[in-house]
């Protein structure tokens, strides 16, 4: 049977949900077709053990735009938040825990200094991350600049740039293409202070914070931070199925179709245009447009085909890097686990191990080699705190994001997730002593398994690795940056478009745009 | 995508030698040589002149083994070849040789070459440069096996109009049947010999495809086949001259390879090559496709013609204005070449827009250096049809015996 539709959006994550309210609200007819038999894509629950469920990919939201949720009306449509505004902590195995919140830092050893220099700091950082936010908002012009709306957008960021004053737009060309490490050094004493912000840095990154560019990767998730405002670091009620759902509610409210279990085998193509796609049920599915929530290479080289592309662009796409590092761990636990030196015990935050920068980067290096790390850096969360039906009653979940855990585990992966587990626990034991003894159930996700889970090239987050060569008009590849690519109708909306990935919609809400402002 | 093994052996010796090269060593006076493809290639035998004119009047023997050769074979490789060239692959049958060319994909010639299609699932792909990598990049997502096969193969070009004759006295039955572009397979000797209508001349003319082992038996075979036909090993300058009589273009010459310019608009289209039927924008989508239908629609920088220029000293480099006083440059020449067989003064040259019309007035600058004094000529000239030279047995099936 064949349908038509005027949009078809390939993946249910959370950019391809966004694209398809986008689109949908914009009065077109939409079809979101989702593989799997859940939607949400990396932005889903699921449970890993009986009767505990987690955020199966990313596990906060830091970076949801509060523009989109008041644009989808994504609180009407069921998004909750079980805690918000929630603090970090940069964890001590001596007990002396740095608390960042709202702009300022407290406890463990911080010296005056590091804590007026903090406040300072953040304020010059937040402004920087303005302009990137406006970068992030934008369709990024064309390089012909044949068209003045190309220009005018050209010269939007430059003058962006330049409002910043002259002190500072000097101070950002500076740091834009420095590492953390160097940056950090120059403001700070503490080491679990420089540690916990260099993870900001670091997560998602395939770099150390000694790699040139890692600034880039702070400002954007600071962008990100910038557009959350008020919600600040926050943890959806139900895990990130919530976003998801709610996102999917806006879909259909606005009269758009989400199918699951429809896997998408190709992307037709007649007369060098898209036509449509066909499911591998056999069943073909006409459409104007179709707009892609899988990451560039496996939209471009297999669901689409290169027989529809031109080499040295399939030469670009098949280039892009995208080796994730970063693993996920689900524990269950048998009770409340006790970090040493948190001041308010108990109460939900974002916990950081990262006590120094130097341990971020010797972190890092065992990737280089497809080793696994001795000391691994991690992002916690203990989402039963604020949300106890996650798991039964009085038991408790440890979700972490593991860095610099590499795709390629060398010649004995089964080993070495052995001793990436065991790793893994003994670091946790230095800051929650007991916490061996609560552990009932463990699930490892390196970036192999996230590839098969949710199907991303590579298993990074990004779908493209976030870097100055594949960032904004280069993202992924030059000749796809503006979310079309070279074939007619068929438009790229997911993480690995620009300007890439984390739990924030902006992908897939440019790439409606893009459609909406009279795409091919 | 799979890639070929690599002779380790090549850093010993720069430029290799031929497998004809003990016997073309007993035809060279002028020990002129050439590079070509990593090959050490005879330039010049004895006289340019007297190589030429066997060309256009007996039978030349032209060494092609430095020729880039790849092997395109698998399920895909109709479809693979489809993308990658400009003609339709699909109508190419089994034991047929397409000219062609490829571009990039903002639709710029890198390269040109022949397709010889063996089989429905193998091809062997001549080019004039190396084209590996871009081969190789171009198969992502086929399943198909490219190999470098130079090595492997040699061949002969044996081109005028005795050629047919002189295959025929080799014992080659039914040759004379060979239509241009068919690709035929005999037994000589108890080894296995493939040859194709096919030639850098424009003339009637053969190429001939072996195992190297049997290169020296072959060589010693034809050389007593065209004894009493004027049968004569040729160099490189001699081609060169048939060449440009003949209005094929090379790279380098006409255009600087896609993947290989550095500078702005120096790159060049099929459609300003003047190959416009070389290009099926029909077929389905090929490398380069989507820029050419755009540059269809707002038209071409530049195009390639044939010009004729007044008397008769070659036009070498030469600039082309729309005046006498060389008001405004439109063009340049690209080959030039007082051609012997037409005795016409003929020269490829690349036209700026617009004026390529036929219209336009044009003047060749040609200097001239005459016992170390230069001197500057402006010659008229004019848009010509190509090819300048065209016999009519270069298409006559069955082929002439001369």
């Amino acid at each position: 049977m064949t349908k038509n539709v005027d949009c078809i959006v390939i993946g249910a994550g959370h950019n391809g949900l966004a694209c398809a309210a986008y689109l949908a609200k914009a009065g077109k007819s939409v079809l979101v077709l989702e593989a799997h038999s859940q939607i949400g894509g990396a932005a889903a629950t699921r449970e890993f053990a009986p009767g505990y469920s987690v955020s199966s990919c990313a596990h906060f939201l830091h970076g949801l735009p509060l523009k989109l949720i008041t644009e989808l009306d994504l609180v009407k449509h069921g998004l909750q938040f079980a805690a918000d505004s929630l603090p970090t902590y940069s964890l001590s195995a001596e007990g002396n825990a740095v608390k960042i919140s709202n702009g300022a830092v407290s406890g463990g050893l911080l010296s005056e200094k590091d804590q007026a220099t903090y406040t300072a700091f953040m304020k010059k950082m937040n402004k920087f991350a303005a302009v990137m936010l406006h970068i992030l908002n934008m369709v990024p012009p064309r390089l012909s600049l044949e068209e003045w709306s190309e220009r005018i957008n050209m010269l939007s960021i430059g003058w962006k740039v330049r409002t910043l004053g002259k002190r500072d737009m000097r101070e950002f060309l500076r740091i834009i293409g420095m590492n953390m490490y160097d940056l950090l050094t120059e403001h700070f004493d503490n080491e679990l202070l420089r540690g916990a912000i260099a993870m900001d840095a670091a997560l998602g990154a395939e770099h150390g914070p000694r790699s040139p560019g890692t600034v880039l990767n702070y400002l954007y998730r600071l962008a990100g931070q910038v557009a959350a405002g008020k919600n600040g670091i926050a943890q959806p009620k139900g895990g990130m199925a919530n976003l998801s759902g709610a996102l999917a509610n806006a879909v259909t409210g606005a009269g758009g179709t989400i199918r699951t279990n429809a896997k998408v085998e190709r992307i037709l193509v007649a007369n060098d245009r898209v036509s449509g796609v066909l499911l591998t049920s056999g069943e073909t599915i006409n459409a104007t447009s179709v707009l892609s929530n899988a990451d560039p290479q496996t939209t471009l080289l297999k669901i689409l085909g290169t027989e529809h592309l031109d080499t040295g662009f399939v030469r670009s796409v098949h280039h892009i890097r995208n080796r994730g590092l970063a693993a996920k761990v689900h524990i269950a636990l048998s009770g409340k686990p006790k970090f040493k030196g948190l001041s308010d015990e108990g109460t939900p935050a974002r916990l950081i191990i990262s006590p120094s920068i130097d341990y971020l980067e010797l972190s890092f290096n065992p990737s280089k080699y497809r080793e696994v790390p001795r000391n691994p850096s991690m992002e916690i969360s203990i989402p039963t705190l604020a949300d106890p039906a996650l798991a039964p009653n009085g038991k408790h979940i440890l979700s972490a994001i593991v860095q610099y855990v590499p795709y390629d585990l060398g010649a004995d992966p089964k080993a070495a997730r052995e001793t990436l587990k065991e790793n893994i626990i003994s670091t946790l034991e230095r800051y929650a002593p007991t916490i061996r003894s609560q552990i009932t159930a463990f699930e490892l996700l390196t970036p192999k398994d996230l590839e098969a889970e949710f199907g991303m090239s590579g298993g990074h987050w990004h779908h493209a690795a976030l870097t100055f060569d594949q960032f904004f008009f280069t993202r992924p590849v030059p000749g796809a940056a503006q979310f079309e690519t070279p074939l007619p109708g068929l438009y790229l909306c997911g993480a690995g478009a620009h300007p890439g990935g984390g739990v924030m919609g902006i992908a897939g809400r440019n790439a409606a745009k893009q459609l909406l402002r009279g795409g091919k | 995508m799979q890639q070929a093994e690599t002779t380790p052996s090549h850093y010993r010796r720069p430029l290799i030698s031929s497998p004809f090269f003990p016997r073309q060593r007993e035809f060279v006076e002028t020990d002129t040589y050439i590079p070509w493809s990593g090959y050490s290639s005879v330039d010049v035998f004895s006289s340019v002149e007297q190589e030429y004119f066997t060309i256009r009047n007996s039978a030349s023997v032209f060494d092609l083994t430095p020729m880039v050769k790849y092997k395109v074979s698998g399920p895909d490789a109709e479809k693979y070849l489809d993308r990658l060239i400009t003609r339709d692959v699909k109508k190419i049958k089994p034991n047929r040789v397409a000219y062609t060319v490829w571009c990039n994909d903002a639709g710029h010639v890198i390269d040109d070459g022949t397709v010889f299609r063996l089989s429905q699932t193998e091809f062997r792909v001549c080019t004039a440069e190396r084209q590996l990598d871009w081969f190789l990049y171009s198969a992502i997502g086929f399943d198909v096996e490219i190999a470098e096969v130079t090595q492997d193969i040699a061949a002969i070009a044996l081109q005028g109009p005795t050629s047919c004759l002189v295959l025929k006295m080799l014992g080659l039955q039914g040759i004379e049947l060979l239509k241009p572009f068919d690709i035929g397979h005999f037994t000589i000797d108890g080894y296995p010999l493939m040859v194709s209508r096919t030639g850098f001349t424009g003339d009637l003319g053969y190429e001939l495809w072996m195992d190297p082992r049997n290169a020296i038996a072959f060589w010693d075979a034809l050389m007593i086949a065209g004894q009493g036909r004027g049968i004569r090993p040729i160099g490189y300058q001699a081609l060169e001259m048939a060449r440009i009589e003949a209005g094929f273009i090379l790279p380098n010459v006409e255009f600087v390879s896609a993947e290989h310019t550095i500078r702005l608009n120096r790159d060049r289209s099929p459609f300003e090559l003047g190959l416009d039927w070389l290009v099926d924008l029909k077929k389905g989508h090929f490398n380069g496709r989507r820029a050419l239908l755009a540059e269809k629609e707002k038209g071409s920088r530049q195009r390639l013609v044939g010009i004729e220029i007044e008397g008769n000293k070659p036009a070498h480099g030469a600039l082309i204005y729309n005046s006498a006083d060389a008001e405004k440059q439109i063009g340049a020449v690209t080959s030039a070449l007082w051609s012997p067989t037409c005795k016409r003064n003929i020269a490829l040259a690349m036209l700026d827009a617009p004026f390529f019309d036929g219209k336009t007035e044009m003047w060749a600058e040609i200097y001239l250096h005459r016992e170390l004094v230069w001197e500057r000529r402006m010659c008229k000239c004019k848009i010509v049809e190509r090819p300048f030279f065209a016999p009519e047995r270069r298409r006559q099936t069955p082929a002439p015996d001369r």
